[in-house]
């Protein structure tokens, strides 16, 4: 499954509810390490489907989600699981780095 | 447009030449080392394109008489590498064995092979390393204000150092901070004149002079730098939103621990402009160059490699006739 954007009005009910993991990207337009995260990010979601969903935030659209989770660099990932934060990745670190995160949340 | 002098190797058979990293010092070695009909190989790493990634405008390449953007440059580096015929993976390298000939790269369980490398893994940033710095990281901590200075919107921002990326971090964040204050260890700065006095002349920068960080505070994010006068010793607490670190950088070289000589601080040691202490091993850039660490001095580093990497491969090649 591709990834998807969500915003401020719906951030609780896309992630916090989901039944499943949910990997957010916070992001912004003019962050050049954010787009090199978004075609890894994009495999990713592929590869975990059913797994994991993987959502976008874009941080200058959403400030509520950003500033109540102190995304203060970007991109910064965090890993959701039964509406709780259970990791994070502040930076683009590669794809192992993501995939270790994600493990997190579907291991054990 | 591809243009491709060399053959790839085939399964089993090892690359001309590996170049491991993948800013102006790897790209530029490959621009010259495909074009003299060498296999290249580029082991990019899974962050590629180096510092100039985390730039915004460049104003000291030559050619770009505006300016261009640090990721913007990259890309066209790597296009033109690719252009001749250079393979390019988004992959870090583990391991290396210089030992065996020819070389061996280990890249996620998978071995490349080498008959030269260059090491132009270039150099990261250099982190404080006072308590909280860790913690607070992407909470208010940060080395990169062209991937975070919007975020920090009409907050007060520190920014840590006095060279030239201190000064461009400091003149990036102050379009969007309320003020910037620059804390560094001397009383005078390091950087180009006309960096400082873009810097000097804003007056939403403040200067804290002889001064260090000592720890950085704060619950879920930054709230206050605990600092000291290195001379008076006197310590003293600014409140802020987001601290800046831009003291300098230190070579990337974990992986070649134990495999080529390297000095004190980490740097490779350099023989004869290009040459490591294994033969058939080069360097180039920010990985041994401890004096200029510019884009373009690591351009011409990665050139000068690619011309010996040429020498070498000639006078070590035997042709090898089918019988």
């Amino acid at each position: 499954m591709a990834t998807f954007s969500v915003e401020d009005h719906d951030f609780d009910e896309k992630v916090l509810k989901n039944k499943i993991p949910v990997l957010v990207d916070f992001w912004a337009p003019w962050c050049s390490p954010c787009r090199m995260a978004e075609p890894i990010l994009e495999e990713l979601s592929d590869e975990y489907e059913n797994r994991v969903v993987i959502v976008k935030v874009n941080v200058d659209e959403n400030k509520n989600s950003s500033s109540k989770y102190s995304v203060l660099s970007i991109p910064t990932t965090v890993l959701f699981k039964e509406g709780k934060e259970v990791g994070r990745q502040i930076g683009f670190a590669g794809k192992v780095a993501y995939e270790n995160l994600i493990k997190k949340a579907t291991v054990g | 447009m591809r243009e491709e002098f060399a053959v790839k190797p085939k399964e089993g058979e090892p690359w001309d030449v590996v170049i491991i990293g993948s800013g102006p010092a790897s790209l530029t070695a490959a621009i010259y080392t495909t074009r003299g009909a060498a296999s290249t190989l580029i082991l990019a790493g899974e962050k590629w394109g180096g510092q100039l990634m985390l730039t915004t405008q460049v104003d000291n390449y030559p050619g770009f008489p505006d300016g261009i953007q640090g990721p913007i440059l990259m890309m066209a580096m790597r296009k033109q590498a690719v252009r001749f015929g250079a393979e390019f993976i988004e992959k870090d390298v583990e391991e290396v064995n210089f030992l065996s000939n020819p070389f061996e790269l280990f890249v996620n369980r998978k071995k490349y092979l080498a008959k030269t490398v260059i090491i132009a893994t270039g150099a990261k940033t250099r982190w404080l390393s006072v308590p909280g710095e860790e913690r607070l990281l992407g909470r208010g901590v940060s080395s990169c204000a062209p991937c975070d200075a919007p975020l920090f919107k009409n907050k007060r921002v520190a920014v840590i150092g006095g060279g030239d990326s201190a000064m461009e971090e400091a003149l990036v964040l102050v379009k969007y901070a309320s003020s910037v204050t620059i804390i560094h260890r001397r009383n005078e700065f390091r950087a180009s004149a006309a960096m400082q006095s873009r810097v000097k002349n804003n007056p939403k920068m403040k200067i804290i002079w002889d001064s260090a960080v000592k720890e950085i505070i704060g619950e879920q994010k930054l709230e206050k730098l605990k600092i000291w006068n290195l001379k008076t010793s006197q310590e003293s607490e600014i409140e802020v939103d987001g601290v800046f670190v831009a003291i300098g950088h230190s070579p990337s070289t974990e992986i070649f621990k134990d495999k080529v000589d390297l000095d004190e601080k980490g740097y490779v040691k350099v023989f004869d402009h290009t040459k490591t202490s294994v033969e058939g091993v080069f360097v180039a850039g920010d990985v041994h160059d401890v004096n200029y660490r510019q884009a373009v001095t690591a351009a011409g580093f990665g050139c000068m490699a690619a011309f010996e990497v040429i020498r070498y491969l000639d006078k070590n090649t035997t042709v090898v006739k089918n019988s």
